[in-house]
């Protein structure tokens, strides 16, 4: 399984690519949208994609709806984590496509329930 | 600093007896933990002035309050998520077709905490089950901690809490945000009613039989013999063909011969066994 993960904080990539990768998840990383675009488009196929929303150039939601109109990332299985904690936030982006909505600060056990949900298959 | 020998077996002692729960030795960096939140939010300065007022006299709110405190165990919206999914594809419509006479489904949550879970099994039907709208869905829902039940009753949720196992689809239909936390819908907080049951306790009050029961991770803070009377009461409660979920780490096996264990899907389930004769 592969899992992109998406924010302009290095610190907050380096964390979520931790807790996926030990939990059996290759991970790739950008730092805002379009260039997560870019990664979808050179990468083997990704499974997973962790959002942050404000980012540079293109945010979360603006990758979210790119991302949905593109039938061949249909697959993708899309999880906002953001500091973002409006209910009108939350049902934006679900309208958008995304499948999963975390709100910032997270622990290891939020991200891992919130796959959990997903179907999402983790390695113990 | 975990808690010296003594004062920790003065909190075991309070607790067991009260609640029949058993604080195993290694639970000192715990106990002394929460005895630190509870001094905070009491206004008492240290541990050691907590203690000696809890020595001070044989029965106090402060006595309630270290049980409390003690009893209240970790939960999350559709913990385990396992049992929600057989629940839905397999259990209620089995119960639907079976009970098409009656109308009628009990549920029981048994050692609810602050509510996650009936909430969960609320939202279920809710979302599943709603367009049977002659049939009549109760939850009934415990725990031993009045603020616990009290919590609940509220549904009132922390940004933290609603993180935890809640489906965001689910966050956006069902709640509404009170502030800095986020409030479940009355209709469904309306599906759940709440006691404060003592599990351990000789008797429980009148309930009317289940259909369904959840008993999950509240098992493993008793000791055999208090398991073996709670099982044996969750027996007589639950109807001849009705379903337990326990923890995952707990079992019927060695403390009641009267359940079989039955696997559906990826969950695991107690069904009473059919007496010969």
């Amino acid at each position: 399984m592969r899992a992109l993960v998406i924010d302009d904080s290095t610190a907050v990539r380096t964390i979520l690519k931790r807790i996926l990768t030990d939990v059996g998840f290759d991970v790739v990383e950008a730092s805002q949208g379009r260039e997560a675009l870019q990664r979808l488009k050179q990468s083997e196929k990704v499974d997973l994609a962790l959002v942050d929303w404000n980012m540079p150039e293109m945010n979360g939601y603006e990758f979210i709806v790119e991302v949905r109109s593109n039938h061949s990332y249909d697959h993708i299985r899309l999880m906002m984590v953001t500091t973002e904690t409006e209910i009108a936030q939350v049902a934006k982006a679900l309208e958008a496509g995304a499948n999963e909505y975390i709100m910032k600060p997270f622990t290891k056990d939020m991200i891992l329930e919130k796959l959990s949900l997903l179907g999402m298959p983790v390695r113990n | 600093m975990p808690l010296n020998p003594k004062d920790f077996n003065l909190i075991r002692q309070l607790v067991n007896k009260r609640s029949a729960i058993v604080l195993d030795n290694g639970k000192e960096a715990l106990v002394e933990s929460r005895l630190s939140i509870l001094a905070r939010k009491e206004g008492i300065d240290t541990i050691a002035e907590l203690l000696n007022r809890l020595r001070s006299c044989t029965a106090s709110r402060l006595h309630d309050k270290v049980v409390e405190v003690m009893t209240t165990n970790e939960t999350l919206f559709f913990r385990d998520i396992y049992p929600f999914d057989v629940l839905c594809s397999i259990i209620i419509p089995e119960l639907l077709e079976k009970r098409k006479t009656e109308n009628r489904l009990h549920i029981w949550s048994a050692g609810c905490s602050s509510g996650q879970e009936p909430y969960s099994i609320a939202m279920l039907l809710k979302e599943h089950f709603a367009h049977h709208t002659n049939w009549s869905f109760r939850i009934n829902a415990c725990d031993i901690s009045k603020e616990m039940v009290a919590r609940a009753r509220e549904g009132r949720y922390s940004q933290f809490e609603i993180n935890r196992g809640l489906p965001a689809p689910l966050l956006v239909k069902y709640f509404h945000q009170k502030g800095v936390d986020w409030q479940l819908r009355e209709d469904i907080r309306r599906m759940v009613e709440y006691d404060d049951i003592n599990l351990a306790a000789p008797q429980w009050p009148m309930m009317p039989s289940m259909d369904i029961i959840f008993m999950r991770n509240v098992l493993i803070y008793f000791d055999i013999e208090t398991k073996k009377q709670i099982l044996h009461k969750v027996r007589r409660l639950l109807r001849p063909d009705g379903y337990l979920f326990l923890g995952t780490a707990e079992t019927t096996l060695n403390l009641d011969d009267s359940f079989d264990r039955k696997q559906y899907e990826k969950a695991w389930c107690y069904r009473p066994l059919i007496q010969p004769g």
